[in-house]
C-alpha cells in the first residue's frame, strides 16, 4: 500500500541538483534587495523584475485529523520575462509521515499585467497549467469543494489520480500609504469534461514595519519587515456554489527580507471551521538572481 | 474560443496520454522560446545603448508626469540622512539596471542626464511610482512613498553636469561611485 522513493541514482540526482543550487545561491555576488510581500496564497500586482530569476523553496506543515500529518513542500521558479510578464515554474512533493515521501507534480503559471501605470486597483490576470497528481497537499489554493477530510487517505491511493487543471486568477492590488490590499477571485477547471469549474478567493493586507529607510544597512530595521494577514477557501462550484462543504483559513504572515539578498517567509494558517485543518504553518526561502536573462541570452549569441 | 476549450477537452481525455505529452512538449517550447525571444528582443532594443532611440523614449516619460504630480514637494528635501538613505535604496534596487554610478546601462537609461537631473522631485517620484513599463522599467510603489521619496532626494543630489553623456557602465563594477567626470560625488558619497 505505501510507496516509498527507493530509486538511488533519483536521490543522487536530487542531492547533486540541491547542492548546485545552494552553491549558485551562495556564489551569486550581485547585490539586489527583495522587496517580497509576506503573502503566501495571495498574489499583489507586482511583477519579478525583468530578466531576474527568483529561486524560492517553500514548506506547509499541516495537521489532519483521521489520518497522518503532513509536510508539503514546493520550489518555484519565478522569471521576469519583461515589465509586464512573469512566468514561473513549480515542482512539489510532500511526505506524509508514518506513510510516504512522493513527488507530486507540477506547475506552469503566468502572469501579465495589464495596465501600464499605477492605479487605485491595479488587474494583473494569472493563468496556470497544473499537472499534479492526487496526493498534492501544498495546499497552495483552496478551491471548490476542497475539505480536510480529502487529504486523509493514503499517498498510494491518491497518487494514482491524475490532475490536469487550468487555474485562472484576477489579481486585483492596490498600494496607500504603505498598505498592500490584494483581492484574488479564482475559477479552475479540471480539463476532463465531466469535471465542474471550481471557485475560490484569497485576500490578504500587508504593510512594512517602518517606511522609512534607515541611513545605514541593517538587518533587523523595521524597513525590511513586511507583516500581513490573508485569507483564503473554497466557493463551491459551479455543480454546488456557495460556501457548504468548504473550507477557510486565516492566516498571519510576515517576510523579512534581508539586504544580503535573501527573504523569509512564516505564516500560520488557522482553519477557520469544521472542514479546514486546524493548522497550516508555512515557511518559506527564496534569493533573487539578477540579470540571469542576461547570462542565458549569452549563451544564444547574445551581446555580452 | 470555444474551439480552443474543446481541443484542450480532447487532449485531457482519459487514454490520450501521448497528446498530453505533446502538450507538455508545447508548453515547455513556448517557455522556452519565451525566455530566449525576450531576452534577445530586449537586448536587440537596447543594442543602442542607454542613449539611443530606447533612451530618448524612457526620458520622454518624464513629459507624461501629470502637472499635480510634478508640482509635488519633497518632503525629504535637503535631509542628508534622506541621501544617505536613497543612497542605500539606489544600490539595492536601481543599480542593477541604471549602472552604480547611475550612469545608465544596456538595461537602463542614465540618470546623471539633465532631462533627469532638471526634472522636479515630483516627476521622478510620479515616475519611480509609475514604472515606464512598456520600455522595462517596472513600477517601484511596493516602496512606501517616504523610501521613494528617499530616492528621490538621493537621485537629486546626484546634480552633476557633464559635458558628454557619461558612458554606459557593467553593473558589476565594485569601484568607489564617482560622478561622470570620475570624481566622486561631491556632496554626499555613496556609503
Amino acid at each position: 500500500m505505501f510507496v516509498r522513493n527507493t530509486s538511488p541514482l533519483l536521490g543522487k540526482t536530487w542531492t547533486r541538483l540541491s547542492f548546485a543550487m545552494l552553491f549558485c545561491m551562495f556564489a551569486s555576488a550581485t547585490r539586489l534587495l527583495a522587496q517580497e510581500s509576506p503573502y503566501i496564497v495571495t498574489y499583489d500586482h507586482y511583477l519579478e523584475e525583468p530578466g531576474s530569476l527568483e529561486v524560492e523553496y517553500f514548506s506547509t506543515f499541516g495537521t489532519q485529523r483521521g489520518g497522518n500529518d503532513f509536510h508539503a513542500f514546493w520550489t518555484e521558479f519565478e522569471y521576469g520575462v519583461t515589465a509586464w510578464w512573469t512566468t514561473e515554474i513549480y515542482l512539489s512533493g510532500q511526505t506524509t509521515f508514518d506513510d510516504s515521501t512522493i513527488f507530486t507534480g507540477s506547475r506552469w503559471e503566468n502572469r501579465f499585467r495589464l495596465l501600464q501605470r499605477e492605479h487605485f486597483v491595479n488587474p494583473v490576470v494569472y493563468i496556470e497549467f497544473e499537472n499534479t497528481n492526487g496526493a498534492d497537499k501544498i495546499l497552495k489554493e483552496v478551491e471548490g469543494h476542497d475539505v480536510e477530510s480529502n487529504y486523509a487517505v493514503p499517498n498510494g491511493i491518491l497518487r494514482k489520480e491524475h490532475d490536469h487543471e487550468l487555474e485562472m486568477k484576477l489579481l486585483l492590488s492596490s498600494t496607500f500609504q504603505g498598505w498592500n490590499v490584494a483581492v484574488n477571485p479564482i475559477v479552475t477547471k479540471n480539463l476532463l469534461p465531466s469535471e465542474p469549474w471550481e471557485f475560490a478567493y484569497a485576500i490578504g493586507a500587508s504593510r512594512p514595519i517602518g517606511l522609512k529607510a534607515l541611513p545605514r544597512s541593517c538587518s533587523f530595521c523595521g524597513e525590511n519587515f513586511i507583516a500581513g494577514v490573508e485569507m483564503y477557501g473554497g466557493l463551491g462550484d459551479t455543480v454546488s456554489p456557495g460556501l457548504h462543504e468548504t473550507s477557510h483559513y486565516l492566516a498571519p504572515a510576515v517576510a523579512w527580507n534581508l539586504p544580503s539578498d535573501w527573504t523569509f517567509r512564516l505564516s500560520s494558517g488557522f482553519g477557520l471551521n469544521d472542514n479546514s485543518h486546524r493548522l497550516l504553518l508555512r515557511w518559506g526561502v527564496s534569493r533573487e538572481f539578477p540579470a540571469f536573462g542576461e547570462m542565458i541570452s549569452r549563451l544564444f549569441g547574445g551581446r555580452p | 474560443m470555444r474551439q480552443q476549450f474543446r481541443f484542450l477537452q480532447v487532449l485531457s481525455h482519459a487514454g490520450s496520454r501521448p497528446r498530453m505529452d505533446l502538450l507538455k512538449c508545447v508548453l515547455i517550447g513556448t517557455v522556452a522560446i519565451g525566455l530566449i525571444r525576450g531576452n534577445l528582443s530586449t537586448a536587440a532594443a537596447q543594442e543602442s545603448g542607454a542613449h539611443g532611440a530606447r533612451g530618448r523614449s524612457s526620458y520622454a516619460a518624464l513629459a507624461l508626469a501629470p502637472e499635480k504630480a510634478r508640482t509635488k514637494k519633497n518632503p525629504f528635501e535637503g535631509d542628508p540622512d534622506a541621501v544617505l538613505a536613497g543612497a542605500k535604496l539606489y544600490e539595492q534596487h536601481c543599480a542593477e539596471c541604471h549602472g552604480r554610478k547611475a550612469g545608465g546601462t544596456r538595461h537602463g537609461v542614465s540618470l546623471l542626464r539633465d532631462e533627469v537631473q532638471q526634472a522636479t522631485p515630483g516627476t521622478l517620484f510620479w515616475i519611480l511610482t509609475n514604472g515606464v513599463v512598456r520600455r522595462g522599467m517596472p513600477v517601484w510603489s511596493k516602496l512606501p512613498d517616504p523610501q521613494r521619496w528617499q530616492l528621490v532626494t538621493f537621485l537629486q543630489s546626484l546634480n552633476v553636469r557633464p559635458s558628454s553623456p557619461p558612458m554606459p557602465e557593467p553593473p558589476s563594477s565594485s569601484a568607489p561611485a564617482k560622478n561622470g567626470s570620475g570624481e566622486k560625488y561631491a556632496r554626499h558619497p555613496v556609503p
